[in-house]
Order: C-alpha cells, then structure tokens, then sequence
C-alpha cells in the first residue's frame, strides 16, 4: 500500500518526503506512545495485509495456485498464508471445475468460513463452467453456489494473473466502508 | 483356423503364427460356450454370452497355456441401432505370455450379467462405473451403487440417448439454505463446429450433394 498522500490520493514514492512522514510517526510514538488513525482505514489495512486462503483446489487451476504459493511468486509476501480450516480462513480460492457432487461441499466449506469472507473464482471453469459448461456433471459457474468477489480468467490462470487477481481483491477491501453509519 | 482381422504383424511370420495357434487355443478351451474367436486389430477376440461370462474367464485364467490372469479393465459400448444394445468388455492380461486378449459380450438393455467380483476383486468399482454409466446390472455384486455422478442422480449418462446436459442442474437456494436441483436452463444451445471430427463428423454423404449446392449457400 506504502504511503499515501492524501492531497493526490497517490503513493509517495521512497525519498526525503517518505522519510519526513515515517519520522514524525515515528517521533510521535516515542514521545506520546500513541499514534491515530481512521478505524476502518485501519481495518481494512489489516483485512488486505493478512488474507488468508482457503485450500480448495479442485482441478489444474489448483497448479497455478501452488505456483503463486511458491517460492518464485511467493503469495506471503502480501501475507497470504494458505489455511488448511475454513474456520482460519478470509478467502476462498474456487481454483478449477465444480462438479455438481462438489456443489454442496463448496458451500458447507464457505459456511464455515467466518465473517468477513471473500470468494475468488479462478479460471473458466470457476467463472461459467468453461470447457465443461454443457456437461450434465458441472456447475456452470460457483457464482450459482457462493458469492464471488473476484473472477480470474484464464484456462488456467497464470500465477501472476491470480496473484494480480488477488491484488484486485484487496483492492475492493480497503474501499469497503466497514463501519456503518446511519 | 481363426482369421486375421487387421494385425500389424507380418502374415506367416513367427509371430502371427503363434497368436492365431492362442486363438485356436482359446476357441478348444471355451469350447460350446464359444459364440466367435478373432485376431482384430492384433488381439484375440472372443465373443460370448454374457451369461456364459465367469465360467469363460476361469477357464482363461486356470488354462496353463492360456493363463490370462489379470483383469486389466472392464467397461461397456452402446451401440444403440442394435438389438443387443450393449457390448461388455473385459480387456484381460497374461503376464506369461505377455499377450492381451479382449472378451465381449452382447448384452440387452435390461439384461442381467454375472459379476465377477468373485473371480477378479479389480472388476468391484469397474462394475459399479459401468452400472453408474450405462445402466447394465451386475448380479451377484456385493454393493452395487453408483460410483461417480451425484446422489441421487437419475440416467445413465453414457448411454448414446442421454442428453449431453443432463436433466438436472444445481444452484444454491438462500430460503432453503441448501444447494438444490434444478431443470436445465441453457441461455445458448449447445452448438458443434468440429464438422470434420473421426467421432462425429462425415456422417452426410457430401459427394452425394448436386452441384450447384455450394453456390446456392454463397447467396
């Protein structure tokens, strides 16, 4: 996210200006051991830096999810931490084709996933049934079963592509109002 | 003396001679349970009852000639022009002779089949798909379910008269908070451009079209 001005609602690029902010933060804390900040500024800070996916791969698109997992991408460095529970878990990956015998399963996984969660559909499969989408066997679609937030294209998505996918969805977060006012 | 329906192998060759000698072999162990025996495409073909169907494969299997004891695979065709719609296949190994045959039987729709789970623990699940699939009921199997479509799924899919779509289509209803079926609602027929596909295609005599007929679809 770096910095943001807020005048030109753009990031500060590293240099004296950055340095100038970081240092009044800084001398803030140390001389009155608190800083302030907007609540939901500050939520959704956390929510975008610590998504944490839910394993569901369920055919080659789960690959590609590996790969963005794996050293050369490395999803942790936005702080994303595969999740083998739903109960851990902020976002759920539909990483390949849903079979109507998986349908009821997906959904039991979203379920028990704890609010506030995000479903993301990887790859044309995920999206509209794809290659299968006149099958008697597939969903044409998980948007049928779970709400989606983001859908990746893609046969199958590249790593970069889901990663960037993922970017989107943290995107989407931290424009969220998660505080409601009346 | 069986035929040589199509084998790559060199006619008279060593070879040859030894699997159309396999085939004699097979026909005199089979016997009057013997409905045909060929060499197709390179393999020996014996065609059987159904019925006759686990008596034929102990006799393949005990033969110390023979000695096909393996059960690579077993699954079904439907050819549904047929009276006997349904061909069950039986794709056997030996590993002494390092030879595969294939066994066939016709099978009606509705007709019942021995299992042969007692003979090959390998054919339980292979038995369930093709029940699953194609409807053709094993008797004697020890927990015929269906093995890949959903619960509760209706039809046999691979039958050549199920629809491509299916029936059904599932969608998660918020009312019921549960996943429930549905009717098939396409928005876009299914359409097929592989006009020239070996499966499916050519099956229009385009010779036999009069001339003028391309200029005709220009306009």
């Amino acid at each position: 996210m770096g910095i943001m001005d807020p005048a030109k609602a753009a990031p500060i690029p590293p240099g004296t200006d950055q340095d100038a902010i970081l240092r009044a933060v800084g001398d803030e804390i140390t001389n009155r051991g608190f800083v302030i900040a907007k609540a939901d500024k500050l939520f959704n800070w956390a929510r975008s830096g610590s998504l944490w996916p839910m394993t569901f791969g369920l055919a080659c698109c789960a690959v590609e999810m590996m790969h963005s997992a794996a050293s050369r991408y490395d999803m942790d460095r936005y702080g994303m931490l595969f999740r083998p529970s739903p109960r851990q878990s902020d976002v759920m990956i539909v990483a390949g084709t849903l079979t109507n015998k998986m349908a009821p399963a997906l959904r039991r996984v979203y379920d028990q996933m704890p609010e506030p969660r995000w479903v993301l559909s990887m790859g044309s499969c995920a999206n509209g049934g794809g290659y299968y989408h006149y099958s008697y066997a597939v969903v044409r679609g998980c948007d049928r079963i779970v709400p989606v937030d983001v859908y990746v294209p893609g046969c199958p998505p590249t790593a970069e592509a889901l990663i960037y996918g993922l970017l989107q969805l943290q995107k989407k977060i931290r424009r969220t109002a998660t505080i409601a006012r009346s | 003396m069986t035929e040589n329906h199509g084998s790559d192998l060199p006619a008279g060759g060593e070879k040859e001679t030894a699997l159309l000698a396999m085939a004699d072999h097979i026909a005199d162990v089979v016997d009057k349970m013997l409905v045909s025996c060929a060499v197709v495409r390179g393999e020996i073909e014996l065609r059987v009852n159904p019925a006759d169907v686990p008596q034929v494969l102990t006799l393949l299997r005990g033969d110390r000639q023979a000695a096909f004891n393996q059960l690579i695979d077993l699954t079904a065709v439907d050819y549904p022009e047929r009276e006997s719609r349904f061909d069950m296949v039986y794709l056997l190994l030996s590993m002494d002779n390092n030879r595969r045959m294939r066994l066939v039987a016709a099978v009606a729709a509705g007709q019942v089949v021995p299992s042969v789970t007692g003979l090959f623990m390998a054919a339980n699940w292979a038995e369930r798909e093709v029940w699953d699939m194609f409807g053709i009921f094993f008797a004697g199997h020890p927990d015929l379910r269906r093995l890949l479509t959903d619960y509760g799924f209706e039809g046999h899919p691979l039958r050549k008269d199920f629809p491509l779509t299916g029936h059904v289509e599932v969608r998660y209803d918020d009312n019921q908070r549960r996943v429930v079926n549905g009717p098939v609602h396409l928005v876009q027929e299914f359409r097929d451009f592989d006009f020239l596909s070996p499966w499916e295609g050519m099956q229009t005599q385009i010779a036999e079209k009069p001339a003028g007929d391309d200029a005709e679809q220009k306009g």
